[in-house]
């Protein structure tokens, strides 16, 4: 009962640390972008200003749009950004509402941040906004089949440990590096997965290249279009927030490691060592995932969008799901 | 009877269309984008119908940004003109004042010396060379590609820099003079524009390899927004974008002006570099690149044979205007500007200001083309399709009409008729 009290008062400090540390993280990804293609780029502080004056624009709402779904679904979207962190583990940290819902549920409510867009989008009426948000449903619909397949490998790996082991719980699987679970071959296997969920970050989070449902200089802004003021600022925050989610659920599936045990600290000393070591892990993540590729690349079509996510990322992920199949028959 | 009347006695005839009950078409739809959107960076307005992500008809709207520089032409002296032409457009501003100054000159049988040939020549191009680069960072921005695009305008600063020191301006440069040149380029600013070339000669391998090999730049651009031979003659194509489809049409080579004639300049194809033509995006991608190269070539070739003398026709502009104010007759300029042909037709009627001048901008003929190019495609690739015959709209754009806020839409019939009552007023001015 204690426990549910305490889990129920550190929610909003969950929320506020996270809406803080994906904005945070947004500006170091815009000047790191910036500088690899030769700019100086925007101050850190800039994702926090563009947040302060979205706030203080008018909140513009379309004639033609059906109102309360257009206005409701920033704000559905930001509550299961937010709800996500509540279910994965941070800073070296179980997740905070452990033992209330697992993976499964984690990659529906990643799912729901999507889904409001594309509902928004419909709302508003735009063509723009329709074209964008029959791109993200077909985006999402991609992406989906690989990441599902590397989650569920990488808890199939890990319920072979056990018997009565909850698999899919993010509790236990961030205490158990899958690394060590298997051996060579499916080591490999479980490169080529991680990969995969790399590679699929980007669609998740849309960004370039992947960024076909917002394409700004193709569609204007797509699902985005109509969205001003408020609405569009809790988007941003939503897809800010929504970034560092996957970032730490990446983390939490294939860098699980704290650092305390090796730096052989104790107390407060442990919990900000895991606490920075966790924020450098979530870095890379967003580096790897997001903010070179981003730089790297030009912008897919919708066409070869769904070509990547159900061919090749698909067969990576099966590929990969069959090297760890038979490593771990091997294994028994 | 004449025809003007009886076609204006049509046009009053004519009955308001009956609005006809359309049989509603549930598969496709119509998007329009612009007159603003973050991927054009001129107005113009693409009404298309989708379905689903294609593309099956394709319909444009033009006259956005018309801003009356012919009419503020015929109120202006010849000198006075080469400044307002340069303004037509930022990026083209040595081929619209040049073109001005040979239809000028043609009328007025002003022999040019030949340094001034040459200096003309070396401006235009670097003009060339600067707006196919931007185009190329362009093109890239279009296709989500934003490094590429820093890193080729980067690229594009050195013949921005050249062209400051030679002519005091990056953009409107106010070179050029009705019989030559402004500005002499001096023995000492030559190492410069050498170790410019140079720089573009080495750099021009890397700017290659982003555009020609990167695999996703490829697999947006090959087999995107094809324009046939055929189409490309049959819509007056020009510049880069004929010559992208197979068409070997290059003032430069076919008319040759300035100091063309000395040099050999040949019209340049995708087969020089792929061996054969397809006539889409990543032809015309390939074109453009590879004229940036012939530029460095030619300029060098300048460099080299350039002669020693005067650079101008006549020093003095009031002997100048005063020459020009007893001169009658038309002529025509014909240049090769980055995009393509510019015709600038100029009517001297012995007075201080032309009484006609009229322009023909490039993007005009790249228009028609936008139709077999865009049929079929997907939304996605419309900008960069849109983007690759390198439009330039305020240069193109010749007429708005607009009535207090009322807005009316002209037909083809009462163009005619507002063209036959502006011809005979002419007519009646000039007392023919």
């Amino acid at each position: 009962m204690i426990e549910a009290l305490q889990a129920i008062a550190l929610i909003p400090v969950v929320a506020i640390v996270g809406i803080f540390i994906s904005l945070l993280f947004k500006g170091i990804d815009r000047i790191l972008a910036a500088r690899m293609q030769a700019r100086i780029g925007p101050p850190l502080s800039q994702p926090f200003i563009d947040v302060k004056k979205l706030f203080m624009k008018e909140n513009i709402v379309p004639k033609n749009s059906v109102k309360w779904l257009f206005e409701i679904m920033p704000i559905v979207s930001l509550t299961a950004s937010l709800v996500v962190l509540l279910y994965v583990p941070l800073f070296g940290f179980k997740p905070l509402l452990d033992g209330y819902g697992d993976l499964i549920l984690v990659i529906y409510l990643f799912a729901i941040p999507s889904l409001a867009m594309v509902l928004g989008g419909f709302a508003s009426s735009s063509r723009y906004a329709t074209i964008g948000a029959q791109r993200e449903m077909v985006t999402m619909l991609s992406y989906e089949f690989p990441l599902a397949i590397s989650i569920i490998a990488i808890a199939w790996v890990i319920s072979k440990t056990g018997t009565c082991i909850p698999a899919f719980s993010l509790g236990t699987i961030f205490t158990i590096p899958v690394w060590g679970l298997v051996g060579p071959i499916g080591f490999l296997g479980l490169v080529l997965l991680s990969l995969v969920m790399l590679f699929v970050m980007p669609g998740e989070i849309g960004t370039v290249p992947f960024d076909a449902p917002e394409a700004e200089t193709e569609i204007g802004g797509g699902v985005l279009t109509e969205y001003s003021g408020r609405n569009l600022a809790l988007f941003y925050i939503s897809s800010s927030v929504k970034t560092i989610a996957f970032a730490a659920l990446i983390v939490a599936l294939i860098i699980p490691w704290n650092i305390s045990n090796i730096l052989l600290l104790g107390g407060t000393g442990a919990i900000v060592a895991d606490a920075l070591f966790f924020l450098a892990k979530l870095f890379i993540v967003v580096f790897v995932g997001s903010t070179f590729v981003r730089v790297a690349i030009a912008r897919f079509r919708i066409t070869q969008i769904v070509k990547i996510y159900w061919g090749y990322a698909s067969l990576a992920a099966l590929f990969g799901l069959l090297l760890i199949a038979i490593d771990l028959s091997w294994m028994v | 009877m004449n025809s003007g009347k009886i076609i204006e006695k049509k046009y009053r005839e004519r009955k308001p269309d009956k609005p006809v009950k359309k049989k509603r078409d549930r598969k496709s739809y119509s998007l329009s984008i612009g007159p603003i959107h973050p991927a054009l960076k001129e107005p113009v307005r693409f009404d298309l119908k989708i379905e689903g992500e294609k593309v099956v008809n394709v319909d444009f709207e033009l006259s956005q940004v018309h801003r009356g520089i012919e009419w503020a032409g015929t109120r202006r002296n010849p000198v006075q003109i080469i400044y307002l032409a340069e303004r037509i457009c930022g990026i083209c501003n040595i081929c619209h004042s040049a073109c001005f100054c040979i239809a000028v000159e043609n009328i007025a049988g002003i022999g040019v010396p030949a340094r001034a040939h040459y200096i003309r020549t070396i401006y235009g191009e670097l003009e060339r060379m600067h707006s196919h680069i931007l185009w190329a960072g362009v093109a890239a921005h279009e296709l989500g590609f934003d490094s590429v695009m820093y890193y080729t305008w980067k690229v594009r600063e050195k013949v921005m820099d050249v062209m400051e020191a030679l002519a005091g301006n990056r953009i409107t440069k106010g070179i050029m003079m009705i019989g030559g040149v402004r500005r002499d380029i001096k023995e000492k600013q030559v190492p410069m524009l050498k170790e410019a070339l140079e720089y573009y000669k080495k750099g021009f391998g890397k700017l290659g390899d982003i555009f020609l090999k990167d695999p996703v730049i490829k697999s947006r651009t090959v087999d995107t927004g094809i324009l046939s031979k055929q189409d490309g003659l049959a819509l007056c194509a020009v510049g880069p974008t004929a010559r992208a489809s197979g068409i070997k049409k290059d003032v430069r080579q076919d008319a040759a002006y300035a100091a063309y004639s000395d040099l050999d300049v040949k019209a340049i194809t995708p087969k020089n570099l792929l061996g054969e033509v397809k006539g889409d995006v990543f032809d015309r991608i390939v074109v453009r690149l590879l004229e940036v190269k012939q530029s460095v070539e030619i300029i060098e070739e300048c460099l080299k044979q350039m002669p020693k003398g005067k650079i101008v026709y006549e020093e003095k502009i009031p002997k100048l205007l005063a020459e020009l104010r007893s001169v009658e007759g038309d002529g025509i300029g014909r240049i090769e500007a980055p995009r393509g042909e510019v015709i600038h037709y100029v009517k001297l009627v012995g007075e201080e200001s032309p009484f006609c001048w009229k322009v023909r901008a490039p993007t005009y003929n790249n228009l028609l083309p936008w139709g077999p190019m865009l049929m079929g495609e997907q939304v996605a690739d419309v900008p960069i399709i849109a983007a690759s015959t390198d439009p330039c709209m305020s240069c193109t754009n010749r007429a708005v009409v607009t009535d207090g806020n009322n807005e009316e839409v002209l037909d083809n019939e009462a163009m005619r008729r507002l063209s036959v009552e502006k011809t005979n007023a002419l007519k009646r001015r000039v007392g023919r």
